[in-house]
């Protein structure tokens, strides 16, 4: 079964951190990076790089920011092939955002991604 | 047989249960004590929530045309497997076929394999009892509470759509969605049919009693079917879990407080524990509680304690200081302000009523201003203390605050009996 990991961070949740904090942190996502059931990933720029793209009436429509204003974006990504949902969620608690003021949504994928 | 959840015969789907229809009360009882262990049996084998839901229904249909005529087989349990499997796998195969015809986006490695699988498993005889893996599944933390209960009753449980929807007052094409949604999260988002492993066991199997005690609670709030069917679970998940102590602690807790549902009202009216007639108690159901209830208790989880409390409490005299102890653990244990404020009561018929008002004094005050018993416990607490006008005030607040007519009245008689010892 594949699934893609979609990390929503807290944008100041590493705020007031060290650089050693900063790294050890990273040094965590690169470790799940490494799993072998994980098949891709990314890590996305801030939020403040996004924008968001509608075609109504044939009319494009270009604005500055996210889809969904909220509190929490989407940092990045992990895409992962495993048995179940248990092996997946075993993956998603692993990842820093979960406990620092974000969160992990698991979705499975109808077919296998390129 | 239990009854169940107002049946209606009028407006049945499609898709409902064929037990419903009731062949022959003897067919029916086998068919409610089988279907989980078939249905169980065929989504372990299918690995298709939808497809084993429909080859059980049209196997149990077959059986109350034929077992009437034929008589019933050895093996019921068997024979409505292995019938339900032939029936699958003439399914699949068809749906292989006309899958073939229609594209190539099958690689026909996917399924030949599984027909061997099929036809291999099918000449075996022997049929493992599967039904706690498919009631971990049903209860799985990633579908909502909604949807593990409506599941667990369905599927493990046997209740159709129809009963269910009755019995959470939803209309029935709303509970058909809700258990819809929910399979189809099973299956796409690959929820897995198993017992979990040890390190997830406890997480997993406290989900599963909170579905059952949930399930219970309905029916202790009045739907007696519920309750009773929510003992039926109880009990069907300490036969495959006998050493897990709070499966009987929990299976303790109802059978303690059921068997003293006689008694809880005098026709409309709610009877408190000490004013109930105790030859209206489950005598039986009662001595089968406490066995459990002590095999529960070296565990210290949450249901064994709240079943040494219930049980502990239908002793006559009742050892006040010791449910005070127990309720102080399960506080402990659980954090939670409600069990704080039955502590208090224990304390207070400890014969310390002070001490019990400062534990509720010691409760967040603001957050459970919208709670009645916070309301209700201080104002008896208050007047035992002779404290009448800060009773009056709390027994008030409390009637604002209580929906339930038969509570309503048991304010106002304290209210009014509080008036009345002033003048």
């Amino acid at each position: 079964m594949h699934y893609a990991l979609l990390i929503y961070t807290d944008p100041h949740a590493q705020d007031g951190d060290t650089d050693e904090e900063r790294e050890a942190v990273t040094a965590e996502y690169m470790a799940i990076r490494e799993d072998p059931r994980v098949t891709g990933g990314g890590h996305l720029q801030p939020v403040a790089t996004a924008s968001t793209v509608r075609v109504a009436d044939g009319t494009t429509l270009v604005t500055d920011g996210p889809f969904a204003d909220t509190k929490e974006v989407i940092g990045g990504y992990y895409l992962l092939e495993a048995d179940d949902l248990d092996a997946a969620l075993e993956i998603a608690q692993r990842v820093p955002a979960a406990r620092m003021g974000g969160a992990v949504e698991v979705r499975p994928f109808v077919f296998p991604p390129h | 047989m239990p009854s169940r959840c107002a049946r209606s015969s009028s407006r049945r789907t499609d898709r409902d249960l064929v037990i419903d229809r009731d062949p022959e009360p003897a067919l029916a009882r086998i068919f409610r004590e089988e279907w989980g262990r078939v249905l169980a049996s065929l989504v372990g084998y299918l690995h298709d929530f939808d497809l084993a839901e429909d080859v059980a229904q049209a196997a149990f249909a077959t059986a109350a045309e034929r077992w009437p005529r034929d008589g019933v087989p050895d093996n019921p349990a068997g024979w409505l497997i292995r019938t339900a499997r032939n029936d699958a796998i003439d399914q699949l195969r068809r749906r292989r076929t006309l899958r073939a015809k229609l594209s190539q986006l099958d690689r026909p490695s996917e399924v030949a394999p599984m027909d061997q699988e099929l036809d291999r498993q099918l000449s075996g005889h022997s049929i493992r009892d599967e039904r706690l893996e498919l009631l971990f599944m049903c209860c799985h933390p990633a579908l909502s509470q909604d949807a593990q209960v409506a599941l667990t009753l369905r599927a493990v449980g046997g209740l159709s759509t129809q009963e269910i929807a009755a019995c959470f007052l939803v209309a029935p094409e709303a509970m058909k969605r809700r258990l819809s949604r929910a399979k189809q999260k099973i299956t796409g988002a690959a929820i897995p049919f198993r017992v979990p492993p040890d390190h997830l066991l406890p997480e997993r199997l406290g989900v599963v009693l909170a579905v059952i005690y949930l399930v219970y609670n309905q029916g202790y709030a009045g739907r007696v079917d519920l309750a009773t069917e929510a003992i039926r679970l109880g009990r069907i998940l300490l036969a495959l879990m006998p050493d897990e102590r709070e499966v009987s602690g929990l299976l303790a807790l109802m059978l303690a407080h059921d068997a003293r549902r006689a008694a809880r009202s005098d026709g409309d009216e709610l009877v408190l524990l000490q004013d109930q007639d105790r030859s209206l108690w489950d005598a039986a159901q009662l001595a089968e509680a406490r066995a459990l209830a002590d095999r529960a208790i070296t565990g210290r989880g949450p249901y064994a304690l709240q079943a040494a409390i219930a049980v502990l409490q239908t002793d006559a005299p009742v050892d006040w200081p010791q449910v005070a102890g127990l309720y102080a653990e399960l506080a402990d244990l659980t954090g939670s302000p409600v069990v704080q404020l039955n502590r208090a009561v224990a304390v207070a018929q400890a014969g310390r009523p002070q001490d019990a008002l400062d534990l509720v004094d010691s409760l967040d005050r603001d957050r459970l201003d919208g709670y009645q018993y916070l309301h209700s416990t201080r104002a008896e607490l208050l007047s035992r203390l002779d404290r009448r006008q800060e009773a009056q005030a709390a027994y008030a607040r409390a009637l604002e605050l209580a929906r339930d007519d038969r509570e309503r009245r048991f304010l106002r008689r304290r209210l009014e009996e509080l008036h009345g010892s002033q003048s």
